[in-house]
């Protein structure tokens, strides 16, 4: 079936089985390799991406449910080159080890501070639990995420 | 000339806790790992796996597998050139006599474990690879089994392979045990219980490999060990040189991708089919089919003085091999060579075993046997200071390690031990004593200590090898074999080749991990990469520094040793200064090369004789402690992680930041073993096949962990480090079950501590 979307602001028309999920459609059917299979179960969260700016994990979602919405991977974050402030907040604060799940954690919390945008840390903590980390243990995640809510502040 | 600068003193990028290259190409996704690549004509690959943990293959038949859509290739046993891999384990015991570790690629005529790889599949796309595999028809005829290692070494078990079901067997002996014994004031005695946990590393197994352009088989795949090309020339038959392992940067590895994953499957499949293959194991699959880490029962007693002087240990120790081999009997050896601790005992018995069951097979997992042994000697630490009623700092203060100290195995400390200063940092970190926010709820605090070899067992003869060169515009490359598994293994081999010749981070760019065209550096693994690869870096670096130095002196007007090299400029004492650039033009025209290739062995020793008990078995040691403030739910028993401070002697700190990581997401990892992780077997069938039932520790579940990273300049490795990769997952479940006897006088001795193991030692269910 034809499903079009726009990903990471660019109409994308595609023709897939209709029980093709999206991640499968991102990596396979279009060679985009910016969300992470994890556990195709749901539970880790590194496939994670941005449908109309919620986070959802794309190995559920079924790529017919994209049409004629926006689909946005962390790639898609990228301003005229440069870092979306979050990114570089992960990058300085060594929040990134082996950095399979650091795309689903940026837009998991990007996601979230749009909902809630001065969450304290116990409240990123709990907003982050469905991101699975191996390396980290967190600590730094949660670091560089309040140092980008605490940045945006001084900003104003 | 260019004007004077004005620099510091001492390392500029060194000790920096400087931005990892590698976490701004993952941060927008743009690392390819090893998933994600595709390529023109690519076919899917799926491995058959045996449903049954012992069961006889009376026949195989593919004749539905092949006839469905899709199909390219099926394969068995009789289709694999060499169908068996080995390892040779040096150093055995004489009653097992030398091990060759032994596993066949795909199984003949008999299934060990569940999971077992029985027939590959490579078609055209994943769905139809996946819906062949499920029409390759087995005809099992199911076999007893055994799957408990004490019910394995009885009379009469059903054997796992032929002889007897013990792989390994290590003995110490040092002292007089049993005289000692009679001097103690107090005996402590426990058995503790581990469990089989799983790497977990976010990244399933996955690779692409093709027959390149050269006629030589190709496999890009995650990987800690590049060496493996030479088991997939074995396995295919042909020449060593003809195959090239590429090693992606890894979404983890943890142990779990030391031994081979899915590089001998595709080289198979690309020999049989010459076009490119892709494997990328589920999750589901990597959980059921991956090597575990190995359970043991840990039989302690340790006798003390009056005064806390830990006087004797005597200790058996138990573990599970699963089905094969693989690396059981090496961690068995760690066990041995750690399992009095990081403390001065002159009396030690150890009788440590391994028996081959129909569990999955146990390998390689972070803190490798060592880590195991913690939970056990700082149980019984903490029980001997309370029954003399010493405080856990004191108590292991008192016994900790010092230089020039022997390990019950012979090995003499040869660096410095900073285990107290260690001990009471992680204490002391710990603050206030938490007020329980409820009248059901308890809190205490517990200490674990522990020390980790990094580095290879010395009669390995370990080695590295770096290549560092100059482009001419003065912008470094640094080529080196070493995988990286996410812990900045690669970014801080450019911090020392940056800091030694002079130039800035952003002028260097590295390649790593690649059989073909880096010098091969060994395993990321046995936390040795930064030690080792790290001072082949080094002193290829140097030597460079050696030759350009020696050019830029006379176009400076000066002498050699005065020569400095900062930020991309050589300087002269008097002010004069040059670009590197001018002087790599100069090295190009008086033909002094502008690359060198360091090669660092490290120390290197021949296997002792335990139980004799006189040598080195690892090049030096990395210590740490870590001290936990946990609530215990007296009416639920649920233990929460309130507070966490985890110290550890670092030697020298290459990236502060990346050190840190390391000890944060090493105490997580370890609290997830005290505290949630278990790999649940059923008579060898796996219970826990997804994330949803094997459980990992997630935000919600993980404390701030406070790294305290002390340097003593004390390591092996460049500039004094030592390695961390391994040691911090160590000491958090003792710690924790320390904490849970503080608080509520109740002991948990079997991993992990689950709320219902904490409500049956507070008494409220029965045991």
């Amino acid at each position: 079936m034809i499903v079009g979307f726009t990903l990471n602001g660019r109409p994308r028309e595609i023709d897939v089985p209709p029980s093709q999920t999206l991640l499968r459609t991102l990596r396979d059917t279009l060679g985009v390799f910016d969300a992470k299979e994890g556990c195709s179960e749901g539970v880790c969260g590194a496939c994670t991406v941005l449908l109309d700016g919620r986070p959802v994990s794309s190995c559920l979602v079924l790529t017919p449910t994209a049409r004629g919405r926006r689909v946005l991977t962390v790639r898609g974050l990228e301003r005229a080159g440069d870092l979306h402030p979050l990114q570089t907040a992960f990058v300085e604060h060594g929040a990134v080890q082996c950095g399979f799940c650091t795309p689903g954690m940026v837009l998991t919390a990007l996601a979230f501070l749009e909902q809630r945008p001065r969450p304290d840390r116990e409240e990123i903590r709990a907003a982050l639990a469905g991101n699975l980390c191996r390396c980290t243990g967190y600590a730094k995640i949660l670091d560089a995420v309040e140092a980008y809510v605490s940045g945006r502040r001084a900003d104003g | 000339m260019a004007e004077v600068r004005t620099v510091e003193a001492g390392l500029r990028i060194v000790g920096q806790p400087v931005v990892r290259h590698d976490a701004r190409d993952k941060v927008q996704a743009a690392t390819a790992y090893a998933g994600d690549w595709a390529m023109a004509g690519m076919l899917h690959a799926v491995v058959v796996r045996s449903p049954y943990p012992s069961a006889r293959i009376r026949r195989i038949d593919m004749t539905r597998a092949n006839g469905m859509k899709g199909v390219v290739a099926v394969l068995t046993a009789a289709d694999v050139p060499r169908n068996t891999l080995w390892t040779d384990v040096p150093g055995q015991t004489t009653e097992v006599g030398p091990l060759r570790a032994r596993l066949h690629v795909l199984a003949e005529g008999r299934v060990r474990h569940q999971g077992e790889p029985v027939a590959l599949i490579a078609a055209e796309t994943e769905e139809e690879a996946r819906a062949a595999s499920e029409a390759v028809d087995v005809d099992y005829e199911p076999l007893p089994g055994v799957f408990d290692p004490d019910l394995a070494l009885a009379s009469g078990a059903p054997l796992v392979h032929e002889g007897s079901n013990l792989l390994a067997h290590w003995r110490v002996a040092r002292g007089d045990v049993d005289l000692a014994f009679t001097r103690a004031a107090v005996v402590v005695e426990g058995e503790y219980r581990t469990q089989f946990v799983d790497s977990s590393y976010l990244e399933p197994e996955s690779g692409v490999a093709w027959l390149d352009s050269d006629g030589v088989i190709t496999i890009r795949l995650s990987t800690q060990v590049i060496e493996h090309f030479r088991d997939v020339a074995e396995v295919l038959a042909v020449p060593q040189n003809r195959v090239r392992v590429i090693g992606t940067y890894l979404g983890g590895g943890f142990g779990g991708k030391e031994d081979v994953t899915v590089e001998v499957y595709l080289g198979l499949l690309v020999l049989r089919t010459g076009r490119p293959v892709k494997m990328v194991w589920t999750r589901q699959e990597s959980l059921l089919a991956r090597a575990k880490r190995h359970p043991y029962v840990m039989r302690y007693r340790t006798g003390a003085s009056a005064s806390g002087e830990i006087l004797a240990h005597d200790i058996a120790l138990l573990s599970d091999s699963g089905a094969y081999a693989y690396l059981s009997a090496l961690v068995l050896l760690y066990s041995t060579v750690t399992a009095a601790g990081p403390y001065r005992v002159s009396n030690v018995r150890v009788d440590a075993r391994v028996a081959y069951t129909n569990n999955p097979p146990t390998s390689a997992m972070r803190g490798f046997g060592a880590m195991q042994m913690v939970f056990a000697y700082e149980s019984q630490m903490d029980r001997v200071g309370r029954a003399l009623g010493l405080d856990p700092v004191r108590v292991r203060q008192l016994n900790a390690l010092r230089r020039g100290d022997i390990l019950p195995v012979g090995q003499v400390i040869e660096t410095h031990v900073a285990l107290p200063e260690l001990a009471a940092r992680a204490w002391a970190g710990l603050g206030e004593r938490p007020v329980p926010r409820a009248a059901h709820v308890r809190v205490g605090r517990g200490l674990a200590c522990n020390f980790q070899p990094y580095g290879r067992i010395v009669w390995l003869h370990d080695w590295s090898s770096a290549w560092v060169g100059f482009e001419m515009d003065g912008s470094l490359v640094v080529r080196c074999g070493a995988p990286d598994v996410g812990g900045g293994q690669a970014s801080s081999l450019c911090q020392i080749a940056a800091e030694v010749l002079g130039v800035d981070l952003d002028r260097v760019s590295i390649h790593i991990s690649d059989s073909a065209l880096t010098p091969l550096a060994g395993t990321t693994t046995a936390s040795r990469q930064l030690y080792m690869s790290g001072n082949a870096v080094l002193k290829a670096s140097r030597e460079l520094r050696e030759q350009i130095v020696a050019v830029a002196a006379p176009m400076l007007a000066t002498d050699a040793a005065a020569v400095r090299l900062e930020a991309g400029i050589a300087l002269a004492p008097d002010g004069h200064t040059l670009p590197l650039a001018d002087i790599l033009r100069q090295c190009a025209r008086v033909g002094v090369s502008r690359s060198h290739l360091g090669v660092y062995h490290a120390p290197a020793g021949e296997p002792v004789d335990f139980e004799k008990g006189q040598g080195k078995v690892f090049p030096d040691y990395t210590f740490g402690a870590h001290a936990v403030d946990a609530e215990v739910d007296t009416e639920t028993g649920v233990v929460r992680v309130l507070k966490h401070v985890a110290a550890h002697d670092v030697g020298r700190a290459i990236n502060p930041q990346s050190v840190a990581g390391q000890i944060q997401g090493g105490a997580v990892q370890g609290l997830g073993y005290g505290l949630m992780e278990e790999v649940v077997l059923e008579d060898g069938i796996n219970m826990t096949t997804s994330f949803a039932s094997y459980l990992i520790p997630s935000a919600a579940e993980a404390p701030d962990v406070e790294a305290v990273v002390v340097e003593s300049g004390e390591g092996l490795g460049p500039f004094g480090a030592r390695g961390i990769g391994e040691p911090p997952i160590g000491p958090p479940a003792a710690a924790l079950a320390n904490a849970i006897e503080d608080a509520t006088g109740a002991r948990v001795s079997t991993l992990p501590i689950t709320a219902e193991r904490v409500a049956r030692a507070l008494g409220l269910v029965p045991p």
